[in-house]
């Protein structure tokens, strides 16, 4: 008796409509990349919603795991847009410049 | 994969065969979008290369007059501010690099030509830089300028590049609110101060308004038509205009154009003609910084050149 092929776990990436970026979509489990693409297809393409699929091996993707780097423990606040709190400097200067008052 | 062929294509009819020009020119022009693995006519490939690696090539080039200045910040605050901004700006140009090398040109080239004085830059980065302000100034209202452009490129046909360009939108906006609080800072300062800010306006202001280029016909601008540029640098310079001169006036800084207004009836500004002249000059290598950025440029590729060998295992780093 032969014992069936081992799966391999296929994530799947989808783009929804043209241009957009691909998205992670879920997974499907086959033995081959040939079935892995049926099955993508069923389950992520079957009602036109997708524009684009890849289908990649699970073991083929390299995640990057550091706190340090990904959450950081140091104020990082100036590389963020609501890092600088303008709002009281430029009420300041719009009104020296409009005279109402000496500059400090 | 070896049975590809037996899983048709999603999404419909293909809008275009390969092979068929007419039929991608007529895709693109009507808002569609290409992917890098997409087939393309050579020309389309060709223009959105040059397009993308001349943005690569400022985003490269555009570190140098800011570089000058870490070690003269402030404070550390402003420190780590412009550095990260330099970071970012040095990310850019990897980025972009990593968008053009998948049309077809390698990156050693592109590198290459740059030093070469092959390609080009843009016209901002030629010109010296002489106070803090000027600091403030490009982080605020050279950045601004260029994020008028890139926001109307997140429309690119070309799609890798249209999505390359909404992250580094989101970062260039975070560059323009530093620069705009280290212009802030300085308004609010003393009269030294902001004379130093209003040196630099009158300095930066020429270039600024020769950056976006001179008007071109639209109807003979392919980039337009096979939308790789959603506007024009009419377009453009009075969207700039539009945004930053009341930004601008409200802080009591006086922009060196006694023309310069807007005209309600026709809906734009008028201001004196941009010398079109020093834009071209200064672009092809002519400009009063050019050649000293270049040849850091240079001196930097030859003093790294063992972490290439290192790295990409040539045979001389074998000792």
């Amino acid at each position: 008796m032969s014992t069936p092929p081992e799966d391999r776990i296929w994530e799947v990436f989808r783009q929804e409509a043209e241009g957009d970026p691909m998205v992670h979509a879920g997974n499907v489990n086959a033995p081959d990349d040939e079935l892995a693409m049926h099955y993508a297809r069923e389950f992520y393409g079957r009602r036109g919603e997708s524009h684009r699929l890849w289908i990649v091996p699970r073991d083929q993707i390299a995640e990057l795991e550091d706190p340090d780097l990904l959450a950081p423990p140091f104020d990082r606040s100036h590389k963020r847009p609501g890092g600088y709190l303008i709002k009281h400097k430029l009420e300041a200067a719009k009104r020296r410049a409009a005279g109402d008052e000496p500059a400090p | 994969m070896d049975d590809a062929t037996t899983i048709q294509p999603l999404g419909g009819p293909v809008p275009y065969a390969p092979g068929d020009a007419d039929a991608f020119f007529a895709h693109v022009g009507s808002g569609g979008k290409v992917e890098a693995d997409d087939w393309m006519p050579d020309e389309y490939r060709a223009a959105v290369l040059k397009f993308v690696e001349m943005h690569a090539n400022s985003e490269l080039m555009g570190v140098l007059p800011e570089r000058d200045w870490i070690m003269r910040a402030p404070n550390l605050r402003r420190k780590l501010a412009l550095t990260s901004k330099i970071q970012d700006e040095v990310g850019h140009a990897q980025l972009l690099y990593r968008v053009a090398e998948d049309l077809g040109k390698p990156r050693a080239a592109m590198l290459q030509d740059l030093l070469d004085g092959k390609t080009k830059f843009h016209n901002v980065f030629h010109y010296p830089t002489k106070s803090w302000a000027d600091i403030g100034i490009i982080a605020w209202l050279v950045d601004a300028a260029a994020i008028v452009s890139q926001q109307a490129l997140r429309d690119c046909s070309y799609a890798p590049y249209a999505r390359t360009m909404k992250k580094i939108c989101w970062e260039e906006s975070v560059h323009i609110m530093h620069g705009r609080d280290v212009v802030l800072t300085l308004m609010n300062g003393t009269a030294s101060q902001r004379a130093m800010v209003q040196e630099a306006l009158d300095r930066w202001w020429g270039p600024l308004m020769q950056m976006h280029g001179p008007p071109t016909d639209p109807a003979k601008d392919k980039d337009l038509h096979w939308r790789i540029k959603a506007k024009n640098n009419e377009q453009l310079r009075q969207e700039f205009l539009s945004i930053y001169v009341p930004r601008i006036r409200e802080l009591g800084l006086r922009i060196p154009d006694a023309a310069l207004q807007y005209d309600d009836g026709e809906g734009r500004w008028h201001y004196t003609e941009p010398d079109w002249a020093e834009l071209k000059s200064v672009v092809t290598g002519h400009g009063p910084a050019s050649q000293s950025r270049l040849g850091f440029r240079r001196e930097h590729y030859a003093d790294t050149q063992w972490v290439r060998d290192a790295l990409l295992g040539s045979a001389t780093a074998a000792a």
